[in-house]
């Protein structure tokens, strides 16, 4: 069997043998929740439990919230303000569900950062990385069209704007815009759909988390030094791993803790923080807001698409060499796909052979200089399009594509990276001062 | 119309802000003093009756609050009127109620489960969630940190617009315009509506502009989130207890994790 060996389930009374040979539901789940773990994994990899618990959360408030709302554009504002007035601690309800959406992305990305800092989308995780870009992606789609159900101007400005991405494709955009829409503009249609997505979705996430979950319980967890837990044998694996329960259940739930005591302070004292004004105004077709921002986990690739305007010469360039099909806006529209598309590729894009951040002293930098493109990028995303915020952009846009597509595979050539620790037992006890009391680490060069 | 309203947003997005988040068209908004600020801000009862009486008598000429039920002006949490208060105040306005004269329809007194009546006024928003729908603090450099401090700004933001008329008008395409300092491009088409001593409260409280802009704004804060206080209340025992719940996991990770990292393992894992 593939997978970190480990004991297995057997059955031990009469019912348990009866019911294992029919259906080994009990042996599937005490191997997951018994999965050997590496057990130098950092404060970093908590992020997981964190997302599995929002998950859970907006699906069970979204449930109920869906019980009292009206998918309909006359009604639908109005159905919002009776959740937050009428019904019995509805007002905690969506706003449960309107701050679980950020901190879902606060986790989501974190998780990522982590993935990619850990190279933790390295042979042989490559389809466990594949699934999880899946997952944001299909968290976006949710998060967007979840952001449309309060028919608030935002939501409605919003979805103009966003369906009109689609719209900038040559040839059949203006199809697959009303198509997406399912009329000529945003209206009563959309929202139905928008609000049948909505509903829809969450449950192809779950399915998604559990195919990547079985992905990463095959290949084992990464951990931050990158190195694999030995599988020789069982004895060799004990020595790196800890069983999943209790060790890093109640690790992961004290975090978890952490982050809930913030979460619920936002909540409870300034749940309109993240939102924007704007949307507590009804949607009205007829008057444009002054400024139609996304919400913030979107405003890094929207950004990037701001940046690519009509002035910018490779824009120029795929404009000429196309022959005028693409345009500034189509061009816009491929690189906040783009942007997605080249860290979905990063398995492939980085050809260092060492997985962990930690053992190589230059991509550590690059990494960092990442991590604040981010951040600028979101800030930049908020701002006007006028200078400075326009070459700020477009400086921020072109180091996250030149961070996957020519940094990655170049570092990997040109860097020499840090001895790494033999076993993830030896890193280990190197950290908790322990090298040889009970006497099984024989060889530690590094000391 | 596919088209144009992707191009109004196109152009909504891409040059919109430019103007909107410019220095000065902005409008200043000031920092007033509320008791609802912060955590364990409350709204004084008092000031949302005072406020109440604002709204009627000058207020809702115009505007609006068709979101809001009668009813809950007896609620906890707001200004609380006696019961009997609210079915009186309930009969001052008219509702068309469509069940009346045999499915005719008829106006008839309101009673306390129905809503406030909209804008009389087609021009006129309706001010049921004016107060969240605006927001006075956006720095610094547009990230709005400010807002953690100050709060988002709404009802200072509507206390501001109302105090923030210069006397200055000007006539624009048949239309008049009023100079303010706190609305967006400084020109606003709603008259001053207050002057001062508008209005006379029974408990003899102040009547000069300032104070029954602020009055007026805390109610219309208590018109968007009326169930502000208890949602503070429930942040601050879900807090409470999420600490206490954390702290027991913290203890319960050190004891299971001690003997491993003390290298005192004694235990075979994954048995």
């Amino acid at each position: 069997m593939a997978g970190i060996p480990h004991d297995h389930y057997e059955p031990k009374t009469g019912g348990e043998k009866w019911m294992h040979r029919r259906l080994p539901i009990i042996g599937l789940m005490y191997d997951t929740i018994m999965i050997p773990t590496p057990k130098n994994l950092n404060w970093m990899w908590i992020w997981g439990i964190v997302l599995a618990f929002c998950l859970v959360l907006q699906i069970i408030t979204g449930i109920v919230l869906v019980m009292h709302y009206t998918p309909d554009t006359t009604l639908a504002f109005a159905s919002v303000e009776h959740i937050m007035r009428d019904v019995n601690g509805g007002y905690m309800l969506r706003y449960l569900h309107a701050n679980g959406a950020s901190l879902f992305f606060v986790a989501v990305y974190a998780h990522i950062f982590r993935g990619l800092y850990y190279g933790s989308y390295k042979e042989p995780r490559e389809i466990t990385w594949i699934i999880g870009i899946l997952i944001y992606v299909a968290m976006m789609a949710t998060a967007f069209m979840g952001y449309v159900l309060p028919w608030g101007q935002m939501s409605f400005w919003g979805a103009t704007v966003i369906t009109g991405l689609f719209g900038a494709i040559p040839f059949v955009g203006e199809t697959l815009q009303t198509w997406l829409l399912g009329g000529p503009a945003v209206d009563n249609y959309t929202l139905t759909r928008f609000f049948s997505l909505h509903y829809l979705l969450p449950f192809v996430i779950a399915a998604l988390t559990i195919v990547h979950i079985w992905a990463f319980h095959t290949t084992g967890n990464n951990n931050p030094t990158g190195v694999e837990v030995r599988r020789t044998s069982k004895e060799d694996a004990a020595k790196d791993t800890l069983p999943f329960w209790p060790y890093f259940v109640i690790k992961d739930l004290f975090a978890l803790g952490v982050i809930l005591v913030v979460f619920f302070a936002v909540v409870g004292f300034m749940p309109n923080y993240l939102g924007h004004p704007d949307n507590y105004i009804e949607a009205n077709p007829l008057s444009t807001p002054a400024h139609i921002v996304p919400e913030w986990y979107f405003l890094p690739f929207y950004a990037i698409l701001r940046a690519f305007t009509g002035e910018v010469w490779v824009v120029i360039a795929a404009n000429w060499i196309t022959g005028g099909i693409v345009d500034a806006k189509f061009f816009g529209v491929l690189a906040m796909f783009g942007a997605i598309i080249v860290m979905a590729l990063a398995p492939w894009l980085d050809t260092s052979s060492v997985r962990s951040g930690r053992y190589r002293p230059m991509f550590k930098w690059w990494f960092a200089l990442l991590v604040v493109d981010f951040f600028v990028l979101m800030w930049v995303g908020a701002m006007p399009t006028d200078e400075p915020y326009a070459t700020i952009s477009l400086i921020a846009s072109a180091y996250w594509f030149g961070y996957f597509l020519v940094i990655l595979p170049l570092l990997g050539v040109i860097e020499k990276p840090l001895p790494q620790p033999a076993t993830i037992e030896e890193d280990f006890d190197a950290h908790y001062g322990e090298t040889s009391a009970h006497g099984k680490t024989a060889v530690n060069p590094a000391e | 119309m596919l088209k144009k309203l992707t191009i109004a947003a196109t152009l909504a997005f891409g040059l919109s802000s430019g103007t909107a988040m410019a220095a000065g068209a902005e409008g200043h908004v000031e920092d007033f003093n509320f008791s609802f600020e912060g955590p364990f801000g409350k709204f004084d009862q008092n000031q949302l009756q005072r406020g109440l009486q604002v709204y009627t008598e000058i207020c809702a000429a115009c505007h609006g609050l068709e979101f809001v039920p009668l009813r809950t002006l007896g609620d906890p949490g707001g200004p609380e009127l006696p019961e009997d208060q609210v079915r009186a105040y309930a009969e001052y306005y008219e509702v068309f109620d469509e069940s009346l004269l045999d499915g005719e329809g008829d106006y008839r007194p309101a009673s306390p489960t129905d809503h406030f009546p909209a804008s009389g006024l087609a021009t006129a928003p309706d001010l049921s969630l004016m107060a969240k729908a605006r927001s006075g603090f956006h720095g610094p450099y547009g990230l709005g940190i400010n807002q953690f401090f100050k709060g988002i700004g709404g009802p200072e933001y509507i206390a501001s617009l109302l105090t923030g008329y210069t006397g200055e008008e000007k006539e624009q395409a048949g239309a008049v315009f009023y100079e303010n300092t706190a609305f967006p491009g400084g020109w606003i088409a709603m008259a001053p509506p207050l002057y001062g001593d508008d209005v006379e409260f029974a408990d003899g409280h102040a009547t000069d502009v300032e104070s029954i802009s602020k009055d007026v704004s805390a109610f219309l804060m208590w018109t968007a989130e009326p169930k502000m206080m208890a949602r503070k209340q429930a942040g601050f025992v879900g807090v409470l207890m999420l600490i206490i719940l954390t702290a027991l996991l913290y203890l319960t990770n050190k004891r299971i994790w001690a003997p491993i990292k003390n290298g005192r393992r004694t235990d075979v894992p994954a048995e």
